[in-house]
């Protein structure tokens, strides 16, 4: 017994070595396990609050109101006027939104690039403390600012300017407006964070070569920040797909972004089948933006949340 | 700063640059400082600049029960996800940090998922779990659903902590014979601590900023602030709302710094 076992380690190869290797195997194993107790209960918590219930929902929307199996959650998307009404509505703002965004947001974060360290630092407060500030109170602020008896209004009735006040809040607008200064900081960032990794070298190179300051921003420098640009853009663009607090508040029952209209579904009128529908299009369409745009570029767009 | 790069561009004809920077940052900016300034103000109507300054909305605000109770509902409940999101993102940071884990990279999309999917997504789907297991408008459910969401801001802030620390420190001092946990709180945890602290204050702000979720899951004696913000916003213009925003803002700014001189000392 003991020789044939002998025997069996000598045609292994050297006896220590193989038993070596046992117990590296064992103890990475360990290793992992060790780690996985470590995540364990996080993970647990992410699942069962967030992709269980999702994946409840899936399930639910393949079912009619009388329980059998059918597509008539999103075939309605494709009848009702008022469901498109949402989409084009949700699509538009988005890409206003978007727009006025990268308008505002590309000067902004290219001065930020170009500024001396310090006073670098001192503006990008500026951008990060709307950031962390209350989704509420911004929007808040917004109605103050634009509703008929607000700031603008006053000011340019004081000033003459119009007679009648305007309609800023309460409307496309107003939804636009707030959107913009909500989503701005999500554009910035990511675009700041990549301008600054552009190597000042190339933009020196081009002047030695004679390119004016225009020319070099055209052709040196900005197609270097693109990719910057396209992650502050792919994130502002899903944003504002999701986008609940400010066209709910600001939109004065007029303006039913996909959020708003999934809340109704489901709080007002209790169709969770329909309602869930709603949210597997738009987690689908947000996942396929962020992996399009993964694959096309490579990089995260998540990484925006590090970057604040 | 020309000077700096060493671009041939001066600051004078950088001039229409600046002032267009320095607007989007007004704009930015100048919605809060409203509101700061308006929440002083002695009048009902909205007047900028005020006529007659006042603290009364902040009166209003501080001896409303309604409001109080909000408020101390929201306090509780940013605490208490603070105490579970930072061991436990501490805890997921170090083991993805590790790099060695099969499945890294799912595991890492699972826990900073709740940044990407829509949160109106998350509300609903947790106020249909929380209906079947009786968790809406308990404080219990308030702090798990709050931690999810806050879970992914510690990882992140952690694991940028461990990124610039060596981890092989940890395996000196347990070659030297310390444990796995004394090792790690002896040497590892003094050298991330900023970043944990970072990470708790991200979590804090994240749990009293929440409005969509805590507007389907919570209610009656555990209505957050937020939530009750959102319902007064829906019905009338309450001045009352520019106080309790100065206060949110005024809690920002503190936390923000903090988070700076932290992560400046990091």
């Amino acid at each position: 017994m003991s020789v044939q076992s002998a025997l069996l380690n000598e045609a292994a190869g050297p006896a220590g070595q193989h038993l070596n290797a046992q117990v590296l195997r064992a103890d990475a194993r360990r290793e992992q396990l060790r780690l996985m107790v470590l995540l364990a209960p996080s993970l647990f918590l992410v699942c069962a609050i967030i992709i269980v219930p999702i994946g409840w929902l899936f399930w639910l929307s393949l079912f009619d109101e009388s329980g059998a199996l059918s597509a008539a959650n999103y075939a309605r998307f494709f009848e009702q006027a008022s469901y498109i009404r949402t989409f084009v509505t949700t699509f538009k703002v988005a890409f206003i939104v978007t727009g006025a965004c990268v308008l505002l947001g590309y000067p902004l974060a290219y001065m930020l690039s170009q500024l001396p360290r310090r006073a670098a630092s001192i503006c990008l407060i500026f951008v990060i403390l709307p950031f962390w500030t209350s989704v509420l109170v911004r929007t808040y602020a917004w109605l103050v600012i634009l509703q008929r008896k607000g700031l603008i209004n006053s000011w340019l009735i004081d000033l003459g300017v119009i007679s009648q006040p305007l309609s800023l809040a309460n409307n496309f607008s107003g939804v636009v407006i707030g959107m913009t200064h909500i989503l701005l900081p999500f554009l910035v960032l990511p675009l700041y964070a990549s301008m600054k990794t552009i190597d000042t070298d190339c933009l020196r190179a081009g002047m030695n070569l004679g390119a004016g300051p225009a020319a070099t921003f055209r052709q040196i420098f900005f197609p270097l920040s693109l990719p910057g640009l396209a992650s502050g853009v792919v994130i502002v663009f899903v944003l504002c797909l999701g986008f609940f607090v400010t066209p709910a508040l600001m939109g004065g029952g007029k303006v039913v972004m996909w959020a708003m209209r999934m809340e109704q579904t489901t709080s007002l009128y209790s169709n969770w089948g329909a309602g869930a529908a709603l949210g597997v299009v738009l987690l689908v369409v947000t996942l396929a933006l962020l992996g399009l745009f993964q694959w096309l570029l490579g990089a995260r767009a998540t990484g925006v949340w590090s970057s604040r | 700063m020309s000077a700096d790069i060493g671009l041939p561009i001066s600051h004078r004809q950088r001039l229409w640059l600046y002032g267009l920077g320095g607007l989007v940052l007004l704009f930015l900016i100048a919605p809060s400082v409203i509101i700061v300034i308006m929440s002083f103000s002695d009048s009902t109507l909205l007047q900028f600049p005020p006529r007659q300054w006042s603290l009364r909305w902040y009166q209003s605000y501080f001896q409303s029960l309604e409001w109080r109770d909000a408020t101390i509902v929201s306090v509780k409940v940013a605490i208490m996800t603070v105490l579970m999101a930072t061991p436990l993102g501490t805890a997921a940071a170090y083991a993805i940090n590790r790099g060695t884990l099969r499945f890294n990279g799912t595991i890492n999309a699972l826990l900073t998922a709740s940044l990407i999917i829509p949160v109106i997504l998350i509300g609903i789907g947790t106020f249909f779990l929380y209906a079947r297991i009786g968790l809406n408008n308990t404080l219990t459910g308030l702090v798990v659903a709050h931690t999810v969401q806050a879970l992914p801001l510690v990882v992140l802030t952690v694991l940028s902590g461990l990124r610039s620390y060596d981890m092989n420190q940890e395996r000196v001092a347990r070659s030297l014979g310390a444990g796995r946990v004394a090792a790690f709180w002896q040497v590892t945890m003094p050298q991330i601590r900023f970043s944990i602290v970072s990470g708790a204050l991200f979590a804090f702000i994240t749990s009293f900023d929440e409005v969509v979720v805590s507007l389907f899951i919570s209610g009656g004696e555990t209505t957050t602030l937020t939530r009750r913000m959102f319902s007064a916003l829906r019905d009338q213009i309450d001045p009352t709302i520019a106080a309790i925003s100065t206060c949110l803002i005024a809690l920002s700014v503190l936390l923000l710094s903090l988070a700076q001189i932290f992560g400046r000392r990091h």
